[in-house]
């Protein structure tokens, strides 16, 4: 355990998600959310489970909306907006994370198969 | 060559080196670290209990906690850093910032920590690990400390502890802080870890591609002595230890067991590298910089979202160990539902904002009817000490001192107390059981509207208490100008220090008036001017966000916790280190300035003695023969006719005395500045005695209360209901024999006060918020521009329809 390897514990790199994220980005049109296609968290109808197929914002806020678990692949669902329309209540990795409908918007999810 | 000479820039800095050498006798120092709402404050008053102290980082008003952990029963310690919440250490924040400073040795007043305690809430255990890989990054002996733990089985999840230190390589420790479990084994394992000196670092690797720019960055740090690793983290730190850097280089390049050993990578210097290659900022050094971008572009070229894959790859290897570690049988549902179904209604279209203003008017009823009775025993407490200050004492300056500089200056600001404490006792039950964070969500939209946050909203409801607290709450809003907007509007919140003067004020002139019978024009005239200031506030607001504040709506990424029984213990910590702060306060600038107060108002001397004077010294049992106690005698004789209410007999008996004790303020430096100023104050309905109150205000508003009693020598303690004072209100006279206050006077008073910045310690603490004094001389100039106007307009307004 105390040993400075930096190989202990390593895993094959995966980086699922990027390459799919980049060609959905492009190929899905955000106002077409079929079951199984590609489209925005903003557009997800309330309490439909989805996975996180790419963040595709830029800066601190997309930053920050992967460390709190955002990321391709996480399991993602929309609770309920806020009295107002926005922000939107949404439940990733087992948590309640509140955010804008802008930013949500830079999140592409897929339905669950 | 190179170590020897940075050296010494690092002792200077009071970094860890010096004991690092002798680590078996030093005191070990750990870092608490964890996300917010991770059970982390209630793992820290469990482990110190009371040997702890609050204090800020130097430079910034992020809270510093300390306290003493006992080890063992062998009576060895650690000093405990509680570090501020954090989700990650990307620095996007200032707590971010600060923790990352206080984890690399960057702080000046806390060494390099021994061990870093990871707090993990085992409900919500994937995103904690986020922070703890991050941590485990940095190449420190960590050890996790698992929370929450007796919620995760509720819920049917069931987390094996050594299966999760395995997996992670740092020791797991599962800790209920309530009940005391697990804190010896936690103390054993901090023991264990410290001697290991470095920590096992974190697993995960990237692609392979972005794994070799990164061993390109590892081998040049390690081969030219890291200069390139300095820099860049220089770069990313704050200003306030910049010369740390250099420090920390030296710390990694000259091991602790010193062998002549070759450089090997470890944790931390993978840990410099990805800083180098994917931190926000780029390195100073210029070729550093080149070799960055040049990387980056092709890394970009291969994957748009390279500079997810750190992030991505983190969350893949905590995946991972959770895998093996973790059995959900209940499949995470059971308290999460719980909170669903709150949420259910506390964040409801309808039922949301609604719950959200009964709980505003709960909490602000709350104080003021709670409050009362406390306050009055305080306000009687401190009245009757003065009494028996004046009996015991030999009447004379001294005496007059104590009793009217002294006690009923400090007796004025604690008698704020009660309402004080009852905020922050609600301020800790919302945030301790999740309710905050709902505020924030429901409020968000309408705060957007003006530009702001909806974390804005909770500094700003503070701020209803007391601006310095809600200001010093701002720390959480991300953005430098968002949090900029929200510290100089904090001040437009109507405070508890301005509830003595509209208490005063409506007590003077609108205690018997009710408007269809039941509403009281007090209470409705003290709404009037809370939204007043919420309004005032909006708007300024509003205009700041597209002026000198121009930025975009700032993101809002909030967490809405679990829904939790607060804990009776950490609400008392708590409230207790807030309201202390409050005190020192009082004790201090207060006390200095009800001093000064006093020594404005008695000074020069004048030398007349009226035959009133005399009159009045008979009556003094204590005779001591001087104007002092002169002065003070008047006082009673001043009051005891008025106190019969009748205006007519009193304006006879008492004018002799009245001129007397008139000519002394008159003569004093007060009465000079006050009549000073009584041309810029003439149109907003105020005279020069009131201009003494309002001087002296400036320094505290509720100055204004024991002021006016001191120059309308209204009796001790001058409660703002002190009958003494109100009547003495009532009656004060103009030179031409007119009131000088009437009903619009009060409430021109009234507006001045919702406006104006009247706190030298809100631009105390504004001027440490913001680092310099350009903010707090802005926000006092354009509040006191506001309230004059407004002053302005509610006099002359108020006149030309006929008020009087």
């Amino acid at each position: 355990m105390a040993t400075t390897s930096p190989d202990m514990t390593a895993r094959p790199p995966s980086l699922k998600g990027h390459g799919v994220a980049a060609d959905a980005a492009q190929s899905t049109p955000s106002d077409a959310p079929a079951r199984r296609g590609v489209t925005s968290l903003s557009a997800l109808p309330h309490g439909t489970p989805a996975r996180v197929v790419s963040v595709e914002g830029e800066g601190a806020v997309a930053l920050r909306l992967m460390e709190m678990g955002v990321v391709p692949g996480a399991p993602v669902r929309v609770i309920k907006a806020a009295p107002l329309g926005d922000p939107i209540e949404v439940r990733v990795h087992g948590y309640h994370l509140a955010l804008r409908r802008s930013e949500a918007e830079t999140i592409l999810v897929t339905g669950e198969p | 060559m190179i170590h020897t000479q940075q050296s010494p820039s690092n002792g200077t800095n009071g970094s860890d080196a010096p004991g690092d050498r002798q680590h078996a006798s030093r005191v070990l120092t750990v870092a608490l670290a964890g996300n917010p709402n991770a059970g982390k404050t209630s793992l820290f008053n469990a482990l110190t209990g009371m040997r702890q102290k609050v204090a800020n980082y130097p430079g910034v008003t992020v809270e510093r906690k300390e306290g003493v952990w006992p080890l063992g029963p062998d009576g060895t310690h650690a000093r405990l850093v509680d570090l501020p919440g954090l989700y990650s250490l990307d620095a996007a924040s200032i707590d971010e910032r600060i923790a990352r400073d206080v984890l690399t040795g960057r702080v000046a007043e806390v060494p390099r920590p021994d061990v870093v305690v990871a707090v993990v809430d085992a409900t919500n255990l994937e995103r904690n690990l986020y922070l703890t890989t991050q941590l485990l990054e940095m190449g420190r002996p960590l050890v996790v400390a698992l929370t929450m733990v007796d919620l995760a089985e509720r819920a049917r999840v069931e987390i094996d502890a050594a299966k999760l230190s395995a997996a992670i390589g740092a020791a797991v420790v599962p800790v209920t802080s309530t009940r005391g479990r697990g804190l010896e084994e936690l103390a054993a394992a901090v023991v264990a870890a410290a001697a290991k000196e470095t920590g096992a670092g974190a697993g995960w690797r990237l692609s392979p591609q972005a794994e070799a720019e990164l061993a390109a960055f590892i081998n040049a740090n390690v081969g030219n002595g890291l200069a390139g690793a300095t820099s860049s983290s220089a770069a990313i730190t704050t200003g306030t230890a910049a010369p740390a850097a250099t420090s920390r280089a030296a710390n990694l390049s000259a091991p602790t067991a010193a062998p002549p050993s070759p450089p090997r990578p470890r944790g931390d210097e993978r840990h410099e590298a990805l800083l180098t290659l994917y931190g926000e900022e780029l390195p100073a050094d210029e070729s550093l910089r080149a070799r960055v971008e040049a990387a980056r572009a092709r890394l970009a070229g291969a994957n748009p979202h390279w500079w997810q894959e750190p992030i991505v790859a983190r969350y893949e290897w905590i995946a991972g160990a959770a895998r093996d570690a973790v059995r959900d049988r209940g499949r995470g549902a059971r308290t999460r539902s719980a909170t669903e179904r709150i949420d259910r209604f506390v964040t409801h279209k309808l039922f949301g904002p609604a719950i959200l203003l009964g709980v505003m008017l709960v909490v602000l009823q709350t104080i003021f009817t709670w409050a009362q009775l406390p306050m009055d025993l305080i306000d009687g407490g401190f009245g009757a000490l003065g009494e028996l200050a004046r009996e015991r004492m030999p009447a004379g300056l001294l005496t007059d001192l104590i009793v009217d500089g002294v006690i009923a200056g400090v007796g004025g600001v604690l008698v704020f107390l009660p309402q004080i404490l009852l905020l922050f006792l609600f301020i800790a039950l919302l945030e301790d059981s999740g309710y905050m964070a709902r505020a924030a969500f429901l409020m968000d939209r309408l705060m957007r509207g003006v530009g702001l946050h909806g974390k804005a909203f909770m500094p700003l409801l503070s701020s209803f208490a007391c601006a310095i607290p809600g200001i010093m709450a701002t720390r959480t809003i991300e953005q430098p100008k968002d949090r900029l907007a929200t510290i100089l509007i904090a001040p437009f919140m109507s405070c508890s220090a301005r509830l003595p003067v509209y208490t005063l004020m409506i007590a003077a002139f609108f205690t018997e008036r009710k408007v269809f019978g039941v509403l009281s024009v007090g209470v409705l005239l003290i709404l009037a001017m809370y939204l007043l200031g919420v309004a005032v506030a909006v708007a300024v607001a509003w205009v700041l966000k597209h002026t000198i504040l121009k930025a975009p709506p700032p993101p809002l990424v909030l967490e809405l916790p679990p829904y939790r029984m607060p804990n009776a213990s950490n609400v008392l910590h708590t409230i207790f280190s807030r309201a202390w702060m409050f005190v020192r306060r009082a004790g201090t600038v207060i006390l200095a300035i009800s001093i000064l107060l006093w020594a404005l108002v008695t000074f020069p001397r004048t030398e007349i003695v009226s035959p009133a004077d005399e009159a009045a010294v008979e009556q003094q049992a204590a005779g001591g023969r001087n104007g002092g106690a002169g002065e003070e005698s008047e006082r009673e004789e001043t009051v005891q006719p008025a106190a019969g209410a009748s205006n007519v007999a009193e304006a006879v008996e008492d004018e002799g005395a009245r001129s007397e004790e008139g000519e002394q303020i008159r003569q004093s430096f007060a009465g000079r500045l006050g009549r000073l100023i009584e041309p810029a104050i003439r149109p907003l309905g105020f005279d020069w005695q009131m201009g003494i109150g309002l001087i002296a205000s400036f320094a505290a508003r509720e100055t204004l209360v024991s002021t006016l009693s001191i120059v309308y020598n209204a009796g001790d303690g001058a409660g703002e209901e002190s009958a003494s004072l109100v009547e003495a209100v009532r009656n004060a006279r103009r030179p031409d024999g007119s009131r000088a206050w009437t009903p619009l006077v009060a409430v021109s008073m009234m507006v001045l006060f919702v406006l104006a910045c009247q706190c030298m310690s809100t631009v105390a603490v504004v001027r440490r918020e913001t680092n310099s004094w350009r903010w707090p001389l802005f926000m006092v100039g354009y509040m006191l521009a506001l309230a004059y106007v407004a002053s302005l307009i509610t006099f002359q307004g108020g006149r030309l329809l006929g008020f009087s």
